[in-house]
């Protein structure tokens, strides 16, 4: 039988470091650049060599991301993007393949079509965590307890402004992973991924959470993937996943097979 | 659903001796939290009844709560709440006055109608209100750097100013769309020295600048203070800028009082994100006996494009705040329409929503021709030329006296000047704009007939329609 939600998370942190490497997070967003183009692209990336798949479900005002997730996402929402068809689409991806599948998206979208619906629906369709930008730990629970009802992981933020109290907060609520936000900033900023703050950082972090920790947020290259394996069990590739879709489902294949390279350790 | 009609601790002034309780200050009075019958408990993160909240990504919500215990405390020091008003007397040009329109009330069908004059305000809105006391706020905590957004440009002025007032580098957002419709304030606001970063993503306008303002602050929340412009946003913002705002309120109160010895009938303000109005009816929430009518834009109308959050909004989680949203039914936002740009935005500030829900204020809509209509309107019968968004009040106060009576007493805040405006007003004098103005001409001398001795219950010059206004009233 196979596990789902937090258990399959689980086994494919579990797995990573039993190979000695870093999880390949990816995101991608739904419905970019159309419904067809979109899952081809993830297909791609799956076969690549995705460990984890964040699939953004698209949002008309992403205020936490950069230029290319707000491109992304307003290019899917005028080829028809919906959360149920987000949903089925993770479904597809499902039955095609094992990799867990975290919906990342924005708390109108998902509270819009209700919680207890959201749940049920992204249980249903095979996902296996939510990601909600902007859900901090003190609004959570009326997403995460219906998630979490159906071992729906609920994966919590903390980024380098979080105070220890709040940090406290997060991996209370956190449940799958925890996604330690690397920059100040939106997602695809400029990112030194050998700062030695970041990595201490991670550290504290590591330290204070049973969770695996991966980070996030400007992660471009197979040697950004390589300066923080070390660092934490997962790293999170978005903006650059998505420009690359924009070249095609063979140049996303091709990224992420090198960005796999770089998640051994040494 | 929370408790609905809130009451004051202190402070009632019905049955008390008329005059015996003129508050001595005539600009902000602040409150402490205990004896502020709006705000809820701090565990709550700032919430009215069911709306409000802090729904920002986390890289925020550290300053968020920096924001969050340092506004009281600043509030709540004299120091600062002195320089505050001083700035606000002697730089703002507080108070604004009071004015009883003269001619007004035969063309809206009677009333005695007093106008809260905050056009005269310097930078010609109340905006410049809480931009002062936000900068003041970040000077406090040691702010280096300001930003904004701004939608017609009044707050991006406003804002401007007051950075250049302290010496402040200031970059505002503002909607590609909304550079172009509102260029002068654009000059006025490079002028003042402010850096003007047009936003394309999105609509490119109000909303669109929001979000680039918020993603600016997630990059550079260590040195810079993000001076939101109404009440909205995340905790404590709403709270933050009606008590910014309240001097509007508290000022009027206190002057209708000495004027004429008692309280309004009812207080009318229009509302986009909703700060004028709010700051109006903070002074008037605890007295029960005072209507608050707060007036939405139904641009087009209520089929086509329009910004009646009230009317047509559903509750959501949006710029940090959960309220009433325009959105579809799958989450996603629309646009909004008015012809007033300050009025162009999808949502509306929280504790509006909360007003709402309690039937404690009650919202109307106008729509873009009635509010041109009634610019002309005031324009033509006080010598005020109103800006559109605050015609949109004007535009309502036949339905109000319509129903409250022609012996009603009425407070209409003119939250600012139509100088910014006359571009599009050029543009809408068009002959089918000029013919709904000699039909007002028309309408205005029926309501005259029907005011002199006619029962004449119809034929006003604008129709403000009553949405969804009777529901849970008295509970």
């Amino acid at each position: 039988m196979s596990v789902a939600g937090v258990d399959r998370v689980a086994a494919a942190f579990a797995r990573a470091r039993e190979e000695n490497r870093a999880a390949l997070v990816g995101y991608l967003t739904g419905f970019d650049p159309d419904r067809a183009g979109s899952l081809e692209r993830i297909f791609a990336a799956c076969e690549g060599g995705l460990d984890v798949l964040e699939l953004g479900v698209p949002f008309s005002d992403p205020t936490a991301d950069g230029p290319t997730i707000q491109a992304a996402m307003t290019r899917a929402l005028a080829s028809g993007a919906s959360v149920a068809g987000a949903l089925e689409m993770a479904a597809e991806i499902r039955r095609r393949f094992p990799l867990p599948i975290v919906l990342f998206s924005y708390a109108n979208p998902l509270l819009s079509h209700g919680p207890e619906r959201l749940a049920q629906e992204a249980a249903g369709a095979g996902a296996d965590a939510l990601l909600v930008v902007d859900l901090p730990p003190e609004h959570a629970e009326v997403l995460r307890g219906p998630a979490g009802a159906r071992g729906l992981g609920w994966i919590g933020l903390v980024a380098p402004t979080t105070t220890p109290t709040r940090r406290a907060r997060v991996l209370g609520a956190s449940s799958g992973f925890v996604y330690a936000v690397s920059l100040t900033g939106v997602t695809g900023a400029p990112l030194d991924p050998s700062d030695p703050g970041l990595h201490a950082g991670l550290a504290t972090l590591r330290e204070s959470s049973g969770l695996p920790i991966v980070v996030g947020f400007g992660v471009r290259k197979a040697e950004d993937v390589r300066a923080l394996a070390g660092h934490a069990d997962g790293v999170v590739v978005g903006s650059a996943l998505v420009e690359a879709g924009q070249r095609g489902p063979a140049a996303l294949g091709e990224l992420v097979a090198a960005l796999r390279g770089g998640t051994l350790r040494a | 659903m929370a408790q609905v009609e809130t009451r004051p601790k202190a402070r009632r002034t019905g049955g008390s001796p008329i005059g015996a309780t003129i508050p001595r200050r005539m600009t902000a009075a602040p409150q402490s939290d205990d004896d502020n019958p709006l705000r809820g408990p701090p565990e709550l993160l700032g919430q009215f009844g069911e709306f409000g909240g802090r729904y920002v990504a986390e890289t925020l919500m550290p300053a968020v709560e920096e924001l969050a215990r340092a506004w009281p405390e600043a509030w709540a020091d004299p120091t600062f709440v002195g320089e505050y008003r001083a700035i606000l007397r002697d730089y703002v040009g507080r108070p604004t006055p009071i004015t009883e329109a003269r001619r007004l009330p035969e063309a809206v069908g009677g009333g005695r109608i007093f106008l809260k004059r905050e056009d005269l305000n310097h930078t010609g809105a109340h905006k410049i209100n809480n931009c002062i006391g936000q900068v003041l706020l970040a000077r406090r905590l040691g702010k280096r750097r300001i930003i904004a957004e701004t939608g017609a440009g009044q707050h991006g002025v406003a804002t401007a100013t007051a950075c250049a007032y302290f010496g402040m580098p200031c970059v505002v957002y503002m909607g590609a769309e909304d550079v172009a419709r509102q260029a002068l304030n654009v000059v006025r606001m490079r002028l003042l020295g402010a850096e003007v970063r047009p936003v394309t993503s999105g609509s490119a306008t109000l909303k669109d600048a929001i979000n680039a303002a918020l993603r600016d602050w997630v990059a550079s929340v260590a040195d810079t203070h993000y001076v939101i412009g109404s009440v909205m946003g995340p905790d404590p913002y709403p709270l933050m800028v009606r008590e910014l705002q309240r001097v509007i309120g508290d000022e009027a109160r206190a002057q209708l009082l000495e004027r004429i010895g008692r309280l309004p009938d009812a207080a009318v303000a229009c509302v986009g994100g909703g700060s004028n109005a709010m700051g109006l009816f903070a002074a008037f929430v605890p007295d029960a006996a005072v209507k608050l009518y707060g007036v939405e834009a139904t641009g087009e109308g209520l089929q086509g494009r329009h910004a009646a959050t009230m009317a047509r909004g559903r509750v959501g989680v949006f710029h940090g705040m959960r309220s009433l949203v325009l959105q579809t039914d799958d989450g996603q936002l629309l646009e909004a329409h008015s012809i007033s740009a300050g009025l162009d935005y999808p949502g509306i500030g929280p504790e509006h929503a909360f007003l709402h829900a309690t039937g404690r204020a009650r919202y109307l809509g106008v729509s873009d021709r009635e509010a041109l209509a009634a610019t002309e309107l005031l324009a033509r019968t006080e010598g005020i030329i109103p800006a559109l968004e605050s015609a949109h009040a004007i535009a309502a106060l036949p339905a109000v006296i319509r129903e409250l009576g022609r012996d009603a007493v009425v407070l209409v805040n003119v939250s600012g000047r139509g100088d910014k405006d006359m571009h599009t007003v050029m543009k809408h004098l068009d002959p089918a704009t000029l013919d709904l103005i000699d039909k007002a001409e028309r309408e205005r001398e029926a309501a005259r007939a029907a005011l002199r001795g006619a029962a004449g219950e119809e034929s006003l010059i604008v129709d403000g329609h009553v949405l969804r206004s009777e529901r849970k009233e008295g509970t």
